[in-house]
């Protein structure tokens, strides 16, 4: 039976993130030819959105315009959800103004699982509270896959606030899917209780985590968790998580660099290497478009 | 009119005996084979099991000010469904019970109502704020039978060192939610490994154990009684264990989803499983049914927590905590501790009629001659699967609903009348 939502990598059979990485595939050749689709024609895709993001949002917005379907764009600030409108209630509205799929991001865990229980549109999850952003992680494991071709064997590590992170768990749960081995690197205020149990290797001290690694990402340090008693100053945390060229040195020799973004440059990664040869950085925005283009050309084209 | 419960199967908590119970006048009259008595109403207990009514020393009734979730008439009458005779409604109501006018007046309502007792429990801290004491004393006389700050601990060590000493006073049992909500702070599961992989905010063992164990001291302190609520944890249960080992006065409850459920049920994002404290692992559910079996838990009760539709068919975050509990905390005890053979039947008969008689002062909790005549029957090998729309209460919120239990409720007698 055909798959109706996209909700987390967790869901996702290897078969399906093969499948998904060489339609993504099909898709980056679509937009390096700058070609318009219109397989979606007659569709309407809405983003709704209750945690701002402009990256996430604009990317699945170019993607399903790429695929030639419609877009509606449910900015929290503006809609009914400020008058107290329930997730389900926002979610029946759009289907009755015959939205095909709607994209959410939400601050609360399992809030998309809630909507596509109560809808008959398809629902791509695009980051709920700490749990999953699958669609991170599959452009994440394309833009590894057009690297190393074979991700099987790969050593990739993870280093910074894993514990508030939703990329870090569908990262983690994708790129061992497909073989490679993931270390998550950061102080135990922020690694998350058992999360070994999630097939993840744990090395707090960076430069050991680091030694021979293919893949190296660094997450976003939200300077708010200084108040948590997450960690004590940037200062140090830069000192002892930040990626700097010092610390590549004992990576593999042909590693590549990736962030989720949006970078802190200065904090969890140095601008040398944020803008080096090794960074793909870049290259991830354009994959998540191939990516989010082919997850919704799996759920929605005929 | 009188009743006559022929070839009953009596289970007190300390023995079980087969006779036949004379009920009238509202109090058990005679207990022995064959009575014949031809004025009375013959109810054949044949096969059935007839324990004293259940007394739930917890449960949330929402009145005043939350009747959308539960009243006092629709909670007592749940109670009775559940074979409950009696419940003690804590005091988080809107606006709390924190003086004797509401005592009275929850008092007045289940007098209308004529269902289960209802005993409320008054609050410890005026507003439920956590820094002025109650008039415990007039509370008292107008009925409280203790004082609780459940769901809004009190974070002053010193309020609670007083609180303990001034209840004392009185004579008055105080209940306490024990959690450092410095520690649970914005958790809404039990941290851990399905909280991780789920995606939620954890909320500690020691949130509880840390506040158990602070709570534990201070009534050491105070020499003053105290009961801890709802304990869930294996950390909480040593902390009370070798308490109780060098003579502090402390009791303590647990609820049927702690015997029965773990944290594996927040997995499927069901917001009936968002209870505080959370449902907890495995080795949690071992120590809780190990605290029962060696008497270091003494009361089972429900924490019956009712909210309505709407509340709960939220995102997971939004979703209040609390299950119901009254209308399936018996099936769940006999399912999972009594036909599991960690405890006897005279065991549930104590953990759910005579402790919390006795801890919170009331007569009852046995059926001896003489005694309230307040029983519940049930029918140990009634089978059944748990529909949450099919309950009394306004509560649809079991995490229980959907599980397969055995032994079920059949009748409840209050006082001499067959309520249910």
């Amino acid at each position: 039976m055909k798959r109706k939502d996209i909700l987390g990598i967790k869901d996702l059979s290897k078969a399906e993130l093969n499948e998904l990485l060489v339609e993504a595939e099909v898709m980056r050749g679509h937009i390096d030819r700058r070609e318009r689709l219109s397989i979606l024609s007659g569709k309407t895709v809405a983003t709704l959105f209750y945690e701002n993001s402009t990256r996430t949002r604009n990317s699945f917005d170019t993607a399903a315009k790429n695929l030639g379907a419609s877009t509606m764009g449910i900015s929290v600030a503006t809609s009914s959800v400020q008058k107290g409108e329930s997730l389900i209630d926002t979610g029946k509205t759009l289907v009755a103004l015959g939205v095909n799929a709607i994209v959410i991001r939400h601050s609360a865990a399992g809030a998309p699982r809630l909507l596509a229980e109560n809808v008959t549109a398809s629902v791509i999850n695009a980051g709920d509270g700490q749990c999953e952003h699958p669609s991170q992680a599959l452009l994440d494991v394309f833009t590894a896959k057009r690297h190393f071709d074979d991700l099987a064997g790969l050593k990739v590590v993870i280093v910074g606030d894993i514990k508030h992170s939703r990329v870090a768990r569908s990262d983690t749960l994708a790129f061992t899917k497909l073989g490679a081995s993931v270390t998550l690197c950061a102080p135990y205020t922020l690694l998350p209780e058992a999360i070994e149990e999630m097939g993840a290797t744990v090395e707090p001290d960076f430069d050991k985590a680091i030694a021979d690694a293919d893949i190296i990402m660094p997450l976003r340090i939200q300077l708010e968790r200084m108040n948590g008693a997450y960690f004590s100053t940037i200062e140090e945390y830069h000192e002892c998580y930040g990626v700097n060229e010092r610390r590549l040195e004992r990576a593999a020799a042909d590693s590549i660099v990736m962030h989720p973004a949006p970078i802190n440059r200065g904090a969890e990664i140095d601008g040398v290497v944020a803008d080096g040869y090794n960074s793909v950085i870049e290259e991830q925005v354009t994959n998540g478009v191939a990516m989010r283009m082919a997850m919704l050309k799996y759920l929605c084209a005929q | 009119m009188m009743l006559l419960l022929k070839n009953a199967t009596v289970v007190n908590a300390d023995g079980t005996m087969i006779t036949d119970v004379l009920i009238g006048d509202g109090i058990v009259k005679r207990m022995e084979r064959d009575i014949d008595e031809l004025e009375a109403e013959i109810i054949d207990c044949a096969g059935k099991l007839v324990f004293p009514g259940f007394i739930d020393m917890h449960c949330h009734l929402r009145d005043p000010g939350q009747t959308h979730k539960e009243d006092i008439e629709t909670g007592s009458r749940a109670a009775l469904a559940g074979g409950y005779t009696a419940v003690c409604c804590m005091p988080n109501t809107t606006p709390p019970l924190d003086n004797a006018a509401m005592i009275t007046y929850v008092k007045e309502r289940s007098r209308v109502a004529g269902n289960a007792e209802v005993y409320p429990i008054g609050a410890i801290t005026q507003g439920q704020a956590g820094a002025k004491l109650c008039e415990f004393g007039k509370m008292k006389a107008a009925g409280a039978i203790a004082v609780s700050d459940d769901g809004k601990p009190v974070e002053n060590g010193a309020v609670m060192l007083n609180a303990l000493k001034y209840a004392k006073t009185f004579g008055i049992p105080l209940i306490s939610h024990s959690e450092d909500k410095t520690i649970s702070a914005d958790g809404v599961v039990n941290a851990g490994e399905n909280a991780t992989v789920a995606g939620f905010r954890g909320i500690p063992k020691a949130a509880e154990s840390v506040a158990v164990a602070r709570d534990v001291l201070l009534a050491e302190e105070a020499d003053a009684p105290i009961h801890i609520a709802h304990v869930s944890t294996a950390q909480s249960i040593e902390v009370i264990r070798s308490a109780k080992a060098r003579g502090v006065k402390v009791t303590c409850e647990t609820c049927p989803h702690y015997v029965a459920a773990t944290d594996d049920e927040i997995l499927s994002y069901n917001t009936s499983a968002k209870i505080n404290p959370p449902l907890r692992s495995s080795s949690d559910v071992e120590a809780v049914i190990a605290g029962l079996v060696d008497g270091t838990i003494d009361v089972i009760a429900t924490d019956h927590a009712p909210h309505s539709r709407d509340e709960k068919n939220v995102e997971f975050d939004y979703a209040p905590f609390g299950s119901v509990g009254l209308e399936t905390a018996f099936s769940v005890a006999y399912t999972h501790l009594v036909l599991t053979e960690n405890i006897k039947l005279t065991d549930l008969s104590r953990l759910m009629s005579a402790k919390p008689a006795e801890i919170l002062g009331l007569d009852g909790g046995r059926i001896i001659e003489g005694a309230r005549a307040d029983i519940a029957i049930v029918d140990p090998d009634e089978e059944y699967t748990v529909n949450a729309e099919d309950f009394v209460s306004k509560g649809k919120n079991s995490v229980f609903d959907g599980w397969r239990l055995k032994g079920r409720v059949v009748k409840t007698i209050v006082g001499g009348e067959v309520k249910f």
